[in-house]
């Protein structure tokens, strides 16, 4: 008799989603699919607010990435009100958003996925986790808790929350950094990166040839999205959107123009929308063998969708890792890989930026006025590519707003992936709790 | 035997829980003193029952729960009261929870009229997904929690607060000054203009001057809701918006339990000879607090 495995709710992962796999009579996969669960409506309910409010608001669309949503909103209503920050607003902005991948990148790596891969997929539920893994590593642990923390704590000092922060305004930002700040974020930035550069030696050593194995469940071969700026380097603020084939052919274009490129599409089953690349001409499929219009984001996909790193450490690694896998690198654990590269980016990055006296400066703010107009502030969130697109009426109050974050860019992808490892996990039915959990990281790759 | 601690989060955006992971080493000893039996976040105890179905989800008797978000649809109030049944203390933590938080703005239309609305360019909205509310609730709207820990997100100290409170047994005190009052910015008592600026410029202060030195926000006619805010988001610091020279917009929800912030505010406003037709959308002032029915649906088009 058909029937149905629901795995719920998918765990170790930042938000709310389940997965159900139909079971033909024959105890093989039928068909996968990823629901999400929750769905809060932001699109709809800030119409009507004062656009200058929105990057107050919108960075509640997610705990764990707050601050590209506030940046993302920021460089919207910068565009609504047509107006530009000086340099010190937008490198304390870059600055913000550069710094923010590194506790989420630690917070994945350490405390999410690594259980998978230290304790291992099979390992007994009540230890594959992060206490698992303290008490098998307590000094370990220890120093990413302390470091992870130090990373919010960098971040609070200069948004005022490191959680849902509140410094980005429209024109800049609210305050000019001290000379003495900048000091101590430096030596900070400079444990930092130390901690990157020892994190990627031990997931190299620990975790990352695990995810090179080439026939690890979760199987998809797609293209890529991501960011790179007029050089073609990889960039997590602003810069150009690449979209990338799946044969590694690429195409940029300008944010604003995302509507030219990409279209989002429903399902019944989930309240997270599917987007797929429109100008591929090809339409969306999810059939696993033949898909069309599936592209990916992520670190993976940023990774291939630049030509190289403007940094030198992240670069060698770069480097090594496309000799190693090619490009576009196709694996899905690879994000795992890439993530640590893109650690070790992020650590190079503020320590760049901190050193620019430009950051310095007094003038961090352009008044604005408010306008009818239409903005779209993009950046790379950890998750992906974030779009915000507001348009404005007379009053500078919101008339319209799309959101298109990188979940629902992957969401195509996901449900691909899901699938080929139940595919290929499940046999004549069974489908304990072991096998549940590597399905499951097939998902868990594409968090942040 | 270690208390047992669960977890769940419902209408929210996981700020809380990273306000936990936040702790840092505080957090690895404070996990060592519970054994967590249900945890989404960090741990891969799934639900017996399906949230939809039949009585809801089954989870393990624990001594203490956390709960975080809002709910707004049947399977978020499957979960909650499938951990009020579960949970000997029950903790409300956040404002979304306490009183719907951001995601309750949505009140001011009906829940099937934003989902139709969100996926008005692309389609019907989804048939199969779980059924929503008709508007998104506070926790204590659905079951009685034991404790509420507001806040956008909460201090990470305020939660391991009252998390260790309550395995020793006791109620922490609930802080009852008002933002305001935890302020430093100077006052002079009077409002410098007659109405309500909006945030398009930044404050005057001298940023080399500490935050005694910075005349009050809303004495230099900038929106802020400090005076009818819950305060203690800075802990024995000053408000943390403040400190990085911002208005309050009242993450922390009322000051005084029960009460309208909006008609407070404006009242305070009014007092000052501030024109309240200056204030730009006066019903988002409700963003933190929109369950409890305090925002709902308005005829017409906004």
């Amino acid at each position: 008799m058909p029937r149905t495995v629901t795995i719920e709710p998918v765990t170790r992962i930042e938000g709310h989603a389940r997965i159900r796999i139909r079971l033909d009579e024959s105890g093989a996969v039928d068909d996968a699919r990823v629901e999400i669960t929750s769905l809060r409506g932001f699109e709809q309910f800030v119409i009507g607010r004062p656009a200058e409010e929105l990057p107050r608001i919108v960075s509640r669309i997610c705990g764990v990435c707050p601050w590209m949503h506030h940046l993302a909103a920021a460089r919207a209503v910068d565009g609504c009100f047509a107006v530009e920050p000086p340099p010190a607003g937008r490198l304390l902005r870059e600055l913000c958003l550069v710094l923010a991948h590194i506790p989420d990148k630690l917070l994945h790596f350490f405390f999410l996925a690594a259980p998978d891969f230290v304790l291992g997929p099979d390992c007994d539920l009540r230890v594959r986790n992060i206490i698992g893994l303290a008490r098998q590593e307590p000094e370990l642990a220890a120093q990413v808790a302390r470091l992870r923390r130090l990373g919010q704590d960098m971040l609070a000092r200069l948004g005022g929350k490191a959680v849902h922060p509140v410094a980005a305004v429209v024109g800049g930002f609210s305050r000019p950094l001290g000379r003495d700040e900048r000091r101590q974020l430096q030596a900070d930035a400079a444990r930092l990166l130390d901690f990157a550069l020892f994190a990627l030696d031990f997931a190299r050593e620990r975790v990352l040839e695990q995810c090179a194995a080439a026939d690890q469940p979760g199987r998809v071969r797609t293209g890529f999205l991501g960011t790179v700026d007029e050089h073609g380097n990889l960039r997590l603020g602003s810069g150009r959107l690449r979209l990338m084939r799946p044969d590694g052919t690429s195409c940029d274009f300008a944010a604003t123009d995302y509507g030219l490129h990409l279209r989002e599409h429903s399902d019944p089953w989930s309240l997270a929308k599917t987007v797929y690349a429109d100008s591929w001409g090809e339409g969306l499929s999810l059939d696993p063998d033949a898909p069309r219009g599936v592209y990916r984001v992520n670190t993976l996909a940023r990774l291939n969708v630049c030509d190289r790193i403007a940094t030198p450490r992240a670069q060698a690694e770069l480097a090594a890792f496309r000799a190693r896998f090619g490009r576009p690198a196709q694996a899905t654990l690879l994000h795992h890989w890439a993530r640590m590269i893109e650690l070790v980016y992020a650590a190079e990055r503020v320590g760049e930026l901190l050193a620019d006296d430009r950051l310095l400066d007094r003038d961090v703010r352009t008044p604005a006025a408010p306008r009818a107009g239409r903005g779209v502030g993009h950046v790379e969130a950890p998750r992906g590519t974030l779009i915000h697109d507001y348009a404005t009426d007379e009053r500078g109050c919101i008339t319209r707003a799309n959101l298109i974050v990188g979940t629902t860019h992957n969401v195509a992808a996901m449900n691909l992936s899901v699938r080929d490892a139940a595919t290929r996990l499940i046999r004549d039915g069974a489908c304990d709790e072991a096998i549940q959990n590597r399905i499951e990281m097939a998902l868990r790759a594409y968090d942040p | 035997m270690k208390p047992r601690l669960a977890s769940e989060w419902l209408h929210s955006c996981a700020g809380c829980e990273i306000a936990l992971v936040d702790l840092g080493e505080g957090l690895l000893e404070l996990l060592a003193r519970v054994e967590i039996v249900h945890f989404p976040l960090l741990m891969d105890q799934k639900y017996a029952g399906r949230a939809g179905e039949g009585d809801g989800p089954e989870l393990p008797a624990a001594d203490l729960g956390l709960v975080s978000g809002g709910v707004a649809s049947e399977e978020q109030r499957a979960i909650l009261l499938a951990m009020r049944r579960s949970c000997r203390t029950l903790i409300a933590l956040g404002t979304c929870a306490t009183h719907g938080g951001i995601p309750a703005l949505a009140n001011e239309r009906s829940q099937a009229a934003v989902r139709a609305g969100v996926f008005a360019d692309c389609g019907p909205a989804p048939a199969e997904a779980p059924a929503c509310l008709e508007r998104v609730y506070a926790v204590d709207e659905v079951v009685r929690p034991d404790l509420c820990v507001p806040g956008c997100p909460p201090r990470p100290e305020a939660i391991a607060a009252a998390i260790l409170a309550v395995l020793d047994d006791e109620l922490p005190a609930t802080p009852a000054k008002s933002v305001c009052e935890t302020c430093p910015a100077r006052r002079e008592g009077r409002a410098a203009t007659r109405s309500a600026r909006r945030f398009l410029d930044n404050a005057e202060y001298d940023p080399d001057e500490d935050l005694t030195r910075m005349r009050c926000l809303l004495e230099q006619g900038l929106l802020c809701m400090g005076p009818v805010t819950a305060g203690g988001c800075g802990g024995s610091g000053p408000p943390l918006c403040v400190q990085v020279r911002v208005p309050c917009r009242g993450c922390y929800g009322p000051v005084r339990p029960g009460s309208n912030p909006l008609l407070d505010l404006m009242n305070g406003l009014a007092g000052q000879g501030v024109d309240r037709r200056s204030v730009v959308d006066r019903r988002s002032l409700l963003r933190f607090c929109g369950a409890h029915g305090l925002l709902r649906p308005v005829a017409g088009p906004r």
